[in-house]
């Protein structure tokens, strides 16, 4: 049951802080005593999936640095509950909802143990719509062979302008059958560097969720937390991912290009 | 203990087993052959009966045009994908194929589809588990290729429900093989699983955690495995008659076959040792004969099992692991008894790989533990919980033929996306979804799953309408979709057709085709048990007369008495096994009172004729069953 008490640390495994708050009269389908959220914990039974999201789902806030270790255990716990094996003998609806309710828990730890994608979901549920979410108009264009408009991030501009120029030149070496190994060794040395800047921009994004996570406990401290605070700290998470997915493109490109 | 009945089955390439847990561990069960391995094998007798198995090889030399093997190769796949395997393998297509049709499979004058062909193997199974356990089987666990797509699962699971069978779940053949490990030793540790069989190979890697088996990742190739070795020794061999004696044997069917049995024969024996000799008589009186060393053999195979590097590699960079983090390698399929397949494992893992329990056992034992979760679990099983993933990443078309994943290869299973489409134009009534299966960019380079039509959209002006589908990949790893328009007033549920493989009613149509020979089969059984049933009263009986019990009982009774075994007698050489039962029911009702007598002179001998439940069954495959062999006419 969520109380007070729990709003610093994640709350008991089979909670649900739903916002809104959830109702408080919720009982087991089954055996009507207990409160139920994934499965009764008097009779053990799985209930109907509540329409939650993933940090709801764990029974987690809403913050960004979270212990995976903590919630890979939370994972297996509810898998034995959850899983449609562990339901396999229950009746077709229980089985069903055990179904729903085991894809959903999949399906939440896959993007909450991952800190990319659990940014981006959370991000995703405040309501900003990254440029990652258009994957599928990036790839068109790379099908089609149009480059997709980009904005290069601004401290990237000198370097991305040199390499596409190497890389151009490696292309035109390749169709006429030429080989530079200097060029080709250049290249390679510039997508270490990039891979390495791929990498350092995760840990800046933890410093970004310290901030976002200290606007969340003030929150839930009581305090006034402004639209304002909250949109600076997102737009330093969206600005910071978009860069690393440039990055990644380039790099992916740079791969192509070398023949890899 | 209705979980007794759920038994484990590998369908495989070349062998098929079944499997139960026997007490704290699972067994084999055999055929009444007495062996365990079921040969994938089936033909059609000279009556057009299906014969399946061991009996069934006989036909592969005699009558090639009657027989299948390796239907497993065919499970799930179009014609176009199969072209390959035409080239290697003795399948004659059904002259009358339709585009878009399921492939059919001529045995003589008869068509069948593969989930057919694969049904009489799965039937074959379900009765020598029906022999041995004197009662019907009706929930099966079938493994699968870890890395087998969404519709070779269908397909698998479509045989399963022709052959009588309730499919409960299907499992990784790699998985199964872990969990046969992982019973008696309950540790925690990443294991790879080299699945090398008779036409598929998987790798798994999987995280032991306190009893969850948890898939990291997996990857593979559907069409790789011994089949592969010995079609390259057949095709020397067939290079060699031809340019040796001048004998063109390739459409002999008979000199094939004769062929194919003499390499796989010698490639067995060089896994233990170091040359083998190839004889093969030839028409028109000619012979074959070439000596092959283990090295030339090791040098002709290389290329064939180096195609497991690949996918090795990449399931170990899928679970972000190196060689070195895997603490055990566990070895499965009759393929890794060739010594050069164990050192490329050694080779990839850094590590001698297990190899304590039967490599063409170990699936179907996996099953049956499975099949024992799914029943509830036991004291051996108790906490054992798998935990699986999908092999391959589904997506669905958009734009410019391309495809956008909506869930990755390697996710834990069940897991689910939701989209949302929307109409063009106004009015829409309709909207296609494209889904596909495959890792590759464009669409036309991934499998195509299923081309699904939104049917039934509420009239509404162009891109008004907002239709959330939901796919869903169950614990089965096979794709459920649902959708609902979320506009309209009401949330209608849309209708979603599905254009590849069996439809519900055909699959319908083959199960009763099977299923009336099924009931005769039961019913021919159920007359040898009661029969058996009969006689073991009868004996009792004697043995009662001869009790001093005997004399304490009147005139009358003991009249009574003799009545009623003349009645059974009379019934017991009939064909009706309800009649014998109710003279059984009869006799035994009527030697209450003998039984109690004798019980009380401290006689203990049992006239009450033992019914066959369950409590004789713990005793398993080492005691002599009351269905053994021997007792049947």
């Amino acid at each position: 049951m969520r109380d007070e008490q729990t709003e610093m640390t994640k709350a008991p495994l089979t909670t649900i802080t739903a916002k809104p708050a959830p109702e408080e009269t919720q009982t087991c389908w089954s055996c009507g005593t207990m409160r139920a959220v994934h499965f009764c914990e008097f009779c053990g039974k799985v209930q109907p999936p509540a329409p939650v999201d993933y940090f709801t789902f764990f029974g987690l806030p809403r913050k960004l640095n979270l212990d995976v270790t903590a919630l890979e255990e939370d994972f297996y716990e509810l898998s034995r509950k959850l899983h449609p094996d562990i339901n396999a003998r229950a009746g077709s609806q229980e089985q069903e909802w055990s179904l729903q309710q085991s894809s959903l828990l999949n399906d939440a730890h896959r993007t909450l143990k991952d800190p990319i994608k659990r940014t981006q979901y959370l991000l995703k549920l405040e309501g900003v719509e990254l440029e990652e979410q258009s994957k599928s108009a990036t790839e068109q264009a790379r099908s089609t062979g149009e480059l997709k408009k980009q904005i290069v991030p601004p401290d990237l501009l000198e370097e991305v302008f040199e390499l596409n120029v190497q890389l151009e030149e490696l292309r035109m070496q390749k169709k006429m059958g030429e080989d530079d190994p200097a060029l080709i060794e250049e290249i390679g040395r510039q997508k270490l560097e990039l891979e390495e800047k791929h990498e350092a921009l995760l840990e800046e994004l933890r410093t970004h969720w310290k901030t976002w996570d200290r606007l969340i406990e003030r929150e839930q401290a009581g305090k006034v937390v402004s639209e304002d605070e909250r949109k600076q700290a997102r737009d330093k998470m969206v600005d910071l991912l978009n860069r690393r997915n440039y990055i990644r493109n380039l790099v992916r490109d740079v791969s192509e290009a070398l023949g890899e | 203990m209705s979980s007794y009945r759920i038994v484990g089955i590998d369908l495989g390439t070349t062998n098929s087993l079944v499997a139960f847990m026997q007490g704290e561990s699972p067994a084999v069960i055999p055929g009444e052959d007495g062996l365990n391995l079921v040969p994938s094998v089936v033909a059609l007798d000279e009556k057009n009966q299906p014969v399946i198995g061991n009996a069934a090889r006989k036909y592969l030399a005699e009558t090639p045009e009657r027989t299948v093997y390796s239907i497993k190769r065919l499970m799930g796949r179009g014609v176009d994908d199969i072209q390959e395997e035409l080239k290697f393998f003795p399948f004659r297509l059904a002259e009358d194929l339709q585009p878009g049709e399921v492939l059919r499979i001529k045995l003589g004058d008869k068509t069948f589809t593969p989930p057919e062909i694969s049904a009489l193997i799965l039937r074959q199974l379900k009765r020598n588990a029906e022999r041995f356990f004197g009662a019907p089987v009706a929930k099966a666990v079938i493994t699968v290729p870890a890395y087998f797509n969404d519709a070779q699962r269908q397909a698998t699971k479509d045989a399963g429900r022709i052959a009588g069978l309730e499919v409960l779940r299907l499992v990784n053949e790699p998985t199964a093989a872990s969990l046969a490990y992982g019973l008696d030793k309950k540790q925690n540790g990443i294991v790879a699983v080299y699945d090398l069989g008779g036409g598929t190979f998987d790798i798994s890697i999987l995280k032991l955690h306190d009893g969850i088996f948890e898939v990291v990742s997996t990857n593979g190739d559907t069409h790789l495995g011994g089949d592969d070795i010995d079609n390259l020794l057949i095709t020397i061999a067939l290079d060699d008659t031809l340019g040796d004696l001048s004998l063109d044997l390739r459409r002999n069917a008979e000199a094939v076959q004769a062929i194919r049995k003499a390499v796989i024969e010698a490639k067995i024996a060089l896994s233990s040792q170091p040359s083998a000799k190839l004889d093969i008589e030839l028409p028109g009186d000619k012979r074959y004969l070439r000596e092959i060393t283990r090295e030339q053999f090791e040098q002709l195979i290389r290329p064939i099992i180096d195609r497991t590097v690949g996918p090795c590699k990449q399931a170990l960079k899928d679970a972000g692991l190196k060689p070195e983090q895997i603490d055990e390698v566990v070895l499965v399929g009759g393929s890794t008894r060739i010594p050069k397949v164990r050192a490329l494992v050694k080779e990839l893992f850094h590590r001698d790989p297990h190899t304590d329990l039967n490599p063409d056992e170990v699936v179907a034992l996996g099953a049956a533990v499975q099949a024992n979760i799914l029943g509830g679990g036991s004291e051996a099983t108790e906490n054992m919980l798998l935990l699986d993933v999908t092999p391959l990443s589904l997506g669905i078309e958009v734009a410019g033929g391309v495809t956008d994943k909506i869930i990755l290869r390697n996710s834990t299973i069940p897991a689910s996306a939701t989209q949302f489409y929307t109409t063009q134009i106004d009015g829409q009534a309709n909207v296609a979804i494209h889904v596909l299966q495959g890792e590759r960019e464009l669409a036309k380079d991934c499998r195509s799953l299923a081309r699904f039509d939104l049917k039934g959209i509420p009239p509404m002006a162009a891109g008004m309408a907002r239709i959330e589908v939901k796919f869903l990949i169950d614990a089965n790893g096979i794709l459920n979709v649902s959708a609902r328009e979320q506009r309209s007033g009401k949330e209608s549920e849309i209708q979603v057709q599905p254009s590849y493989g069996l439809t519900d009613e055909q699959v319908e149509g083959m199960i009763l085709d099977s299923f009336d020979s099924a009931e005769e089969d039961f019913r021919q059984r159920q007359v040898i048990e009661a029969r058996n049933e009969a006689a073991t009263i009868l004996a009792a009986l004697d043995k009662g007369k001869k009790s001093p019990a005997w004399g304490q009982l009147t005139t009358d009774e003991k009249k009574k008495i003799a009545k009623m075994e003349k009645a059974l007698i009379a019934v017991k050489a009939d064909d009706d096994y309800q009649a014998i039962r109710k003279a059984i029911d009869a006799l035994n009702q009527g030697t209450t009172r003998l039984a109690e007598l004798m019980m009380d002179s401290a006689v203990s001998v049992a006239l009450k004729g033992k019914t066959m439940d369950e409590a004789d069954m713990g005793e398993g495959p080492t005691a002599p069953h009351p269905m053994a062999k021997a007792e049947f006419e």
